[in-house]
């Protein structure tokens, strides 16, 4: 998303657009990732329902990842992935 | 058409507000203020408006509701002094961030401590820099007149910032005055119906309203408030100028008193430019060139065309209702001296009067004449002080 300059913007910072905050990227300070790993998940949709954003990618009704535009690394989906399963565990952004 | 009566400022305010009949009024009492909203309120309970008036629990309160109803599309009006100025001061900047249109009534008064009801312009010069709108009234009629004219440029689609509009306490507020005032009809006419382009009850339209922003974007904000407060230039005079032509008064961003000629140059705001015009009429008398600029506009100030007004002028004596306590002078003096060019034939000096309304009187005017016409003047002084 592009930053607009100060003559573009609306007035007084109203967002006159319902629904936009999809294009803002909020996942770029996140310092740690979770990585998921297909072959271990058990699709309990556990991460799904904890996941305080809307990070948890679902395709054909099944949990297919994350989605890092918007995850800011908060760790609640690996914390609530079911131990015996372990199937997101978190990563630093920087090794 | 219009007729004379006897009017209070407060009562002028409060008769321009029922005139305009604003969707809300949010507001606290406190003195020398609460009588413009006790008023008001005499006309909401006799059935006069139509305004939803709000009773809240302090300033931050009123200011806050005031804010959102502007941001609910409708006309706003409160009143507030002193210390009721300085604790809407968080939402004072809230207000003019989110480009309300919010018009208010600042009855000047000292700030504590010590406690003290009556007038100064400390109130008023706190907040200067929070991006309303800031216009001062001489007496009663200027009172009345700016405040019909103040929803205007709030209102205007080049401006949308809120007004203040500053009257002295007690001396204005509650001194009787003849006064002319304007039809209902002419008033309601001249101000016209508030359209706004977003409103918080358009179900249409799912708008956000006070969204965070990261420093990616702050200061784009301000940036655009500012050029709302340059835009607004143009529509305080053309509104100034309709006004004039439709009712005789005209407003521009100051007033120049005999200033044509003159060497020494009071420039002093409200209602204290009374008192300096009658001693300027009993100098120019005895043929001394003085004159005076009352500057009515204070934000955005006007400062290339003071400095043009002033430029002949070998004195210009600042006299400033308020202190910096520790800055060069008072805040009126510091935004002259930054208007006007260095130039070595010209003296700007500077004395602070009036402090808790303490006595300004012709006398204290002619000793300030001998003061100036004097080599070497003092920079900087008060007037009628004890030592």
């Amino acid at each position: 998303m592009s930053l607009k300059g100060w003559k573009e913007m609306t007035e007084g910072g109203i967002i006159d657009v319902p629904g936009s905050s999809e294009e803002y990227h909020t996942g770029s300070w996140r310092s740690f990732r979770p990585v998921w790993h297909a072959d271990r998940c058990i699709q309990c949709y556990r991460c799904f329902s904890f996941c305080p954003d809307n990070s948890i990618l679902i395709k054909d009704g099944k949990v297919a990842g994350i989605n890092y535009d918007y995850c800011k690394g908060c760790g609640i989906c690996a914390h609530e992935c079911p131990k015996k399963a372990n199937a997101i565990e978190m990563e630093p952004e920087r090794k | 058409m219009q007729k004379f009566d006897a009017f209070t400022g407060n009562l002028a305010i409060a008769t321009a507000w029922k005139q305009i009949n604003p969707d809300v009024c949010a507001a606290y009492p406190i003195t020398p203020s609460t009588e413009v909203v006790m008023l008001y309120s005499d006309f909401v309970a006799n059935g006069e408006v139509d305004t939803e008036m709000v009773t809240v629990e302090s300033e931050h309160s009123a200011m806050s509701a005031c804010i959102g109803a502007s941001l609910a599309g409708g006309r706003v009006v409160t009143a507030t002094s002193s210390a009721g100025l300085a604790y809407m001061w968080e939402m004072l900047s809230v207000a003019s961030g989110l480009r309300t249109t919010i018009v208010l009534a600042c009855v000047n008064r000292a700030l504590s401590a010590p406690l003290n009801i009556h007038c100064d312009h400390s109130d008023a010069m706190g907040a200067k820099d929070t991006g309303w709108i800031q216009i001062f009234s001489e007496n009663a009629q200027e009172a009345y007149d700016n405040m019909i004219q103040a929803f205007r440029i709030a209102e205007h689609s080049d401006v949308r910032l809120p007004v203040m509009v500053c009257n002295d306490g007690f001396i204005i507020s509650h001194s009787f005055e003849k006064m002319q005032y304007i039809d209902d009809e002419e008033v309601r006419a001249f101000v016209g119906e508030y359209n706004t382009k977003h409103s918080l009850f358009d179900f249409n339209k799912a708008e956000a309203f006070g969204a965070m922003v990261l420093p990616n974007y702050y200061i784009e904000f301000k940036r655009q408030q500012r050029e709302a407060m340059e835009k607004s230039k143009n529509v305080i005079l053309e509104v100034g100028r309709e006004f004039g032509e439709k009712f005789g008064r005209n407003y521009g961003f100051f007033e120049e008193y005999l200033l044509d000629d003159a060497e020494i140059v009071f420039v002093v705001m409200s209602s204290a430019a009374g008192t300096v015009k009658h001693v300027v009429n009993e100098l120019r008398k005895n043929g001394n060139k003085v004159g005076i600029l009352k500057p009515r506009v204070f934000r955005p100030f006007p400062a290339d065309e003071i400095a043009l007004s002033l430029k002949d002028a070998k004195v210009v004596c600042v006299l400033d209702r308020a202190e910096t306590f520790g800055g060069e002078g008072g805040p009126l003096f510091l935004e002259i001296k930054s208007a006007l060019k260095n130039n070595e034939n010209q003296k700007v000096v500077n004395r602070i009067f009036g402090l808790g309304q303490r006595d300004f009187l012709p006398q204290h005017v002619f000793e300030l004449f001998q003061e100036l016409k004097a080599k070497d003047t003092k920079k900087f002084g008060y007037i009628n002080v004890r030592e």
